[in-house]
């Protein structure tokens, strides 16, 4: 049974100028000790998938319209308030995209490290201090035994995200969700975290689900990746599959506009126009206007998640009928 | 050299720091940009790379004498900026604009497109007031905007569309160099990858002088001819872009380099990354000697002394490292 079984999640935000389908039918699992990515644009609600599991949507105006997320057999969305906090923030917890909006200021760094251990685990102060120490060692932090009785605005960019890990790990949590913990941070530091993410995660043996927009990020850490778009998966597959064989035409243009990718000066593929209006109903795929395989069935007919092979699914209409999308 | 268009001597641009209200103290000094020299060729797309806090965006502005040098000088056309009159300024800007990072923030949300880009066009009085509304037009055509869009505020428009309407407005008085800060690291992958293009193709049809500054290294190798590597205020290496980020001399661009996420599952698992130790030091007091010396690895006594000048280092390469010839 995997960790983690989201089936048909749509949460929407009523606003002033209409509702605004931010995530709109999503469906994955997470299985004991994988590294699940999720990359897409900003506003492709990968985030917000993430926070209707952990609860932290505002009720209103979000509202999550359906959907089920199990985690170890208890469904998230539906059990009791009590139940929900005895899992949140102990078996699965979250770290954060800015580590300077996400520490409390006015705390000191060892109030907020042993917060969680108080609340869920029935130990002395003197006790969880101890183990914050140990965790703050272990997340790379010199110097931990006075550095503890710091307040954030003490620490750099990176040794405060290293604070946030350490506070979102010392519950050793089954599983860890990451929203963008490296976009804030210089790549040389970039590179620190998500060496400590890796490791923190071979040793604790923890899943982890990895947000980020960043395809150079995931292709290092993550074992499989699913592509987000207006609310919706296109395309999931293991990390290697999605790079050296993508089928959503969506994925395929992502990869060709990376530069990385491309030969130096060649002139960079372009998807024409903008993501899709998610306050509209999107009757077809969300992807057909800008895409250039698209027909008359793709803005007509929403196209489903399908298995290509048994690690491999894809929601494209025309690869699904088993056309081959040959680039004009 | 004759195609010199804009030439940087020992530019060094400092930020004192003050305490006390009435009587002001000088307890310190941030040496933003310490000691940089650089020529630009005409013509040329010069990318400048390096992490937050390195000088990059100083020596941007210092450029454009939009902050006060401190000693050093900035020639261009043969005129130095550093000593110019406000006069002179007003004038040498017609030749020298510049590109905002956040497209959201270099807009004034309450000047429609047209205000915006006929702003240029009247303070600098080249062209008649019966023929400015042809030649925003022209403007936004030329930056792939429809002109229609002229009575639209910022708000109105996506991130791509509004970085493009700051580069109509660099473009405007006909610049001979653009120095963009950032430009497309606000903005998603696909958009990234649109107004990328655009400044390739501007530049060479317009025969535009670019400084292109960015802390992602695959964009700065996709756009430029040649590349500076900044650390803590200094240049330490420049050279063919492709040849320095695929072949970095320097202990810091190597480092840097191997930093970067790629995206390519099959190396990214197998490379050795180096891991850079701690944080970038401080501006404030940095340190003695070589200012990369406390995070390399192949430090030495005669590092920690003075400061290692640019040398050249074979054809088209010019290093700032005494041990460059021992290193491995």
């Amino acid at each position: 049974m995997p960790l983690l079984n989201v089936h048909d999640l749509r949460t929407h935000f009523h606003t002033r100028n209409g509702i605004y389908r931010a995530v709109d039918g999503v469906s994955f699992s997470v299985e004991r000790g994988e590294t699940l990515g999720i990359v897409g644009e900003s506003g492709s609600g990968k985030s917000v998938t993430c926070y209707s599991i952990m609860g932290l949507i505002p009720q209103p105006p979000g509202r999550i319209v359906s959907g089920t997320a199990f985690f170890d057999g208890i469904d998230l969305l539906h059990c009791s308030p009590h139940q929900a906090r005895s899992i949140r923030g102990k078996r699965v917890s979250m770290i954060f995209q800015d580590p300077m909006t996400s520490l409390n200021p006015f705390l000191r760094v060892s109030e907020q490290i042993i917060e969680p251990l108080l609340i869920h685990e029935n130990i002395s102060r003197s006790e969880a201090l101890t183990r914050a120490l140990t965790m703050l060692e272990a997340v790379g932090i010199n110097d931990a035994s006075k550095r503890i009785h710091y307040y954030p605005h003490e620490f750099s960019g990176g040794m405060r995200q290293r604070v946030m890990i350490a506070m979102a790990l010392i519950t050793k949590p089954e599983l860890l969700i990451a929203d963008e913990p490296t976009t804030a941070l210089d790549v040389t530091v970039q590179a620190q975290i998500l060496e400590l993410i890796g490791k923190m995660q071979r040793e604790l043996g923890m899943a982890v689900i990895f947000i980020t927009h960043d395809l150079g990020v995931v292709s290092g850490l993550c074992d499989r990746v699913q592509v987000m778009y207006a609310g919706r998966i296109v395309e999931t597959a293991d990390t290697r599959t999605l790079f050296k064989a993508p089928r959503h035409p969506y994925t395929r243009a992502l990869q060709r506009s990376i530069p990385a990718l491309q030969t130096k000066g060649a002139e960079l593929y372009t998807i024409p126009g903008l993501p899709p209006d998610v306050s509209k109903n999107i009757p077809g795929c969300a992807f057909a206007p800008r895409c250039e395989f698209a027909t008359d069935r793709c803005a007509a007919t929403n196209p489903e998640l399908m298995a290509i092979d048994a690690k491999h699914s894809q929601a494209c209409l025309r690869v699904q009928a088993g056309e081959t999308l040959a680039r004009s | 050299m004759s195609d010199t268009i804009l030439k940087l001597t020992d530019v060094k641009t400092h930020f004192p720091i003050t305490r006390g209200f009435l009587v002001k103290r000088h307890i310190g000094t941030v040496k933003a940009v310490d000691g940089v020299n650089l020529t630009v060729r005409r013509g040329e797309v010069l990318g400048l790379v390096g992490e937050s806090g390195c000088g990059k965006s100083t020596l941007a502005r210092t450029i454009l004498q939009l902050v006060p040098t401190t000693s050093g000088t900035v020639v261009l056309n043969g005129r130095n900026l550093a000593t110019s009159s406000a006069r002179e300024l007003l004038a040498a800007r017609r030749d020298l604009q510049m590109v905002f990072q956040d497209p959201y923030a270099s807009l004034n949300p309450r000047m429609t497109v047209f205000a915006t880009l006929a702003e240029p066009l009247i303070v600098h009085r080249v062209c008649a007031p019966a023929d400015v509304a042809a030649r925003v037009a022209e403007l936004m055509r030329l930056v792939g905007l429809a002109p229609r869009f002229m009575q639209k505020y910022p708000h109105e428009f996506s991130g791509g569309q509004r970085q493009r309407i700051a580069i109509a407005r660099a473009l405007a008085l006909e610049p001979k160099i653009i120095v963009a800060d950032e430009p497309v690291s606000a903005l998603d992958v696909s958009i990234q990858a649109q107004i990328l293009n655009l400044l390739a193709q501007l530049t060479k049809k317009m025969n535009l002088t670019l400084i292109f500054i960015a802390h992602d290294l695959s964009v700065v190798k996709h756009i430029s001819d040649r590349v500076a590597v900044m650390y803590l205020g200094k240049i330490v290496e420049l050279g063919l872009a492709a040849d320095v980020i695929e072949r970095p001399h320097h202990p810091y661009t190597r480092a840097l380099v191997s930093a970067i996420p790629t995206p390519n599952p099959d190396t990214e698992r197998t490379r050795q990354r180096i891991v850079l130790a701690g944080d970038p030091p401080s501006p404030i007091n940095p340190p003695i000697g070589c200012s990369f010396h406390p995070r390399c690895a192949y430090a030495q006594a005669q590092c920690k002394v003075a400061a290692p000048a640019l040398m050249a280092d074979g054809v088209n390469r010019e290093v700032a490292c005494v041990r460059l010839a021992d290193l491995p």
